[in-house]
């Protein structure tokens, strides 16, 4: 009899409530009762408030156990767990879990399913048939199916990628580069943790196809050094990659070749800005350049450079699998496909959410999230990272889609959900907004270096009631020339947290007569 | 003109040499240098600067500004154990600011110093992106989420005594 499959993620944020002592556990256990079992480190289905996970192979499908400690392992195989038995932290077939089983998952449709490392499992569950297919095609047409599927820069910027793939492409340079942006340093958002840390051949085959579109043959993959697993996965797979034939001098023997490089970045949000993102490839301070030239034309090194995010190029291979059709059906408007939504802070099922474009905020919230985790009232949910609105209850049943929150002046960014409850001191968190500028401006234009902490000292009058009506007037001023003086988005979007903090809980600043709200 | 490495350690400046050796040639190379000397030495030493400027054909400013830069690249070692506690706004709404209060206490050391008897290193981090489940901290290379205090204590006392 082969011995049964159980699987316990190797996700950092499982590991982060115990994953590996819950595995250790596990072995432990089945070795002292003279059980065996093949046990799988693999990706995380996302459901962080069950981590750490446990699934069992049954003939009926996984069934899944969580959130499990070492301490419940020899309950649990009293109870059965080899054979999917019932215990009370038995959550059913892990693909009938609601939270999951109301998903569209695309660029997250292996997670929590394979070992991330097993080219075997990749191959097994689709993948490199986007590069295969690519392979077939001459650039031009690998660059109008990205430009038909409607993709859009998921890092948060929106800009539709066929286009910027099409710049690069018809740019003669004997050296071009295709960068992938993982700095993802927002508040509240993981979706590209989880990916290079749990399917990163999705994003080399992605990144792959790029090179292989636009002529480059080298690439780089710009990762925080406040992600050391993701770090040490996507060498490990770049390692893997090469030695098959996927990436090197001849792509799948195809005659053309692409070299992936993986670079850690050294703790600077702004390096997730993409022109100080290059500035640091380049082995320089992060300092944000001016465009144009747009990267597209002079980036990397001088030379034409396709840029994106992480999730961005984890969509390109199934968008060449299926066809740009497939991948267009899902989503409203110009906002086409998928968004990993990321639901964090203060909600009781926190976890990726990917879901097309479309779903409203109070669906995330409650129909996914359950509701805040301390079980107060939702106060205000920040959407987009550190840079993004604060959207108030009013505000919830707007479509996620790019055009309706930009209508609503808020961005939908790189789709991360940070829930606060009604303890909330919104006053303090449009402090920290301008604070956390000040920390991280690259200081090449004044408004962002000097206006985020000219920010906090008015807050802080306002605050504290010196001037209160007459400071609240400068703020306003102030914000404005950051949104309009400043050279990137880190000092032309901090005041949107900031402003509609303002705008939507004046009582956390002291302000109560009208007068004082007029914009 | 005397070596600019003269006043520098032997073996750390063997090992600057060697990181060198190993990036020769590599476009855009200072950063993974960086990296490379730090995770050596624990640091990156005034001493380093000129050995590195020297190897790479850049001026002493240039090295001197990236390293001071990067909030991750150190001038001065770390305590042995090095905490850091996430206080990024997903955290915040979690009890990170309490959390932080916390840790200065547990730990006898202020956010951002080193305590006195070079036991520990508390530093304020933007995101690990372990923001389902916050707050969350980061003790050497290890990553612990859904904190409280009360985890936050246990963490510290399975270190053992690093005094």
């Amino acid at each position: 009899m082969s011995s049964v499959k159980v699987y316990v993620s190797r996700d950092s944020a499982a590991q982060a409530v115990g994953a590996d002592e819950v595995a250790a556990s596990l072995q432990s256990e089945c070795a002292r009762r003279g059980l065996t079992l093949e046990l799988v480190r693999n990706s995380s289905r996302g459901l962080f408030w069950l981590e750490p996970l446990m699934e069992v192979d049954t003939p009926g499908g996984r069934v899944a156990y969580g959130p499990v400690t070492p301490d419940d392992i020899p309950a649990l195989l009293d109870a059965g767990l080899l054979d999917g038995g019932d215990h009370a932290l038995c959550q059913g077939p892990t693909e009938a879990i609601p939270y999951l089983a109301r998903q569209e998952r695309l660029a997250f449709a292996r997670m929590g399913i394979t070992d991330p490392l097993s080219l075997a499992d990749y191959e097994a569950h689709e993948g490199w048939a986007g590069l295969k297919r690519a392979l077939t095609l001459d650039g031009a047409a690998i660059v109008e199916q990205v430009t038909q599927s409607g993709l859009r820069g998921r890092g948060g910027a929106a800009f539709p990628a066929g286009i910027k793939w099409q710049t690069v492409f018809k740019t003669p340079a004997a050296q071009k580069y295709v960068v992938c942006n993982a700095d993802e340093g927002d508040s509240g958002t993981f979706s590209d943790r989880m990916t290079m840390e749990g399917d990163p051949y999705m994003l080399i085959e992605g990144m792959t196809i790029g090179g292989i579109a636009v002529g480059a043959t080298q690439g780089y993959v710009y990762i925080r050094s406040e992600y050391p697993h993701s770090v040490a996965v996507m060498n490990e797979a770049v390692a893997h990659a090469t030695a098959a034939g996927y990436l090197g001098n001849s792509v799948c023997g195809s005659g053309r070749a692409f070299h992936l490089h993986v670079r850690k970045a050294a703790g600077s949000y702004v390096c997730g800005e993409e022109t100080a993102m290059l500035e640091s490839i380049e082995g320089k301070r992060g300092i944000v350049r001016a465009k144009p030239p747009l990267p597209a034309i002079a980036g990397l090194f001088g030379q034409p450079s396709v840029i994106n995010n992480v999730i961005t190029f984890a969509s390109v291979p199934l968008i060449l699998a299926r066809g740009a059709q497939f991948y267009r059906d899902y989503g409203m408007g110009r906002s086409t496909g998928t968004l990993p939504f990321q639901l964090a802070g203060n909600i009781k099922y926190g976890g990726l959410v990917e879901k097309a474009f479309g779903i409203t905020l109070r669906e995330l919230l409650y129909d996914f999230g359950g509701g805040s985790r301390s079980g107060r009232p939702i106060k205000a949910v920040q959407v987009g990272g550190p840079l993004g609105t604060y959207i108030p209850e009013s505000q919830w049943d707007i479509p996620l889609d790019y055009e309706a929150y930009a209508a609503a002046g808020a961005v939908v960014g790189h789709g991360g959900v940070v829930v606060h409850d009604d303890t909330a001191d919104m006053a303090k968190l449009a402090r920290h907004a301008m604070e956390f500028c000040a920390i991280e401006s690259c200081g090449k234009c004044t408004p962002c270096r000097i206006g985020s902490t000219r920010g906090m000292e008015v807050i802080d009058r306002i605050s504290s009631n010196q001037d209160r009506a007459q400071q609240v007037i400068l703020l306003r001023d102030l914000c404005d020339t950051m949104v309009n003086g400043s050279l990137c988005a880190m000092g032309s979007m901090t005041p949107l947290p900031v402003l509609s903090a303002l705008n939507h809980y004046p009582e956390d600043f002291g302000i109560t007569a009208p007068s004082e709200q007029a914009a | 003109m005397t070596d600019v490495g003269s006043l520098f350690p032997s073996d750390s400046l063997a090992t600057v040499r060697s990181v060198l050796e190993r990036h020769a040639g590599e476009p855009g190379g200072l950063l993974p240098i960086l990296h490379d000397v730090q995770d050596a030495l624990g640091c990156i030493p005034a001493d380093a600067v000129p050995v590195i400027a020297k190897g790479l054909n850049l001026s002493r400013a240039e090295v001197h500004g990236v390293v001071t830069y990067y909030h991750h690249f150190r001038t001065e070692s770390a305590g042995r154990i090095v905490v850091q506690v996430c206080r990024a706004e997903s955290c915040q709404a979690c009890g990170a600011d309490a959390l932080m209060a916390h840790a200065e206490k547990a730990l006898g050391c202020a956010s951002h110093h080193t305590r006195a008897d070079g036991a520990y290193t508390l530093e304020t981090v933007y995101c690990l992106g372990m923001c389902a489940l916050s707050p969350a901290i980061m003790v050497g290379d290890k990553l612990h989420a859904s904190m409280t205090p009360e985890k936050f204590d246990r963490v510290v006392a399975s270190l053992g005594n690093p005094a």
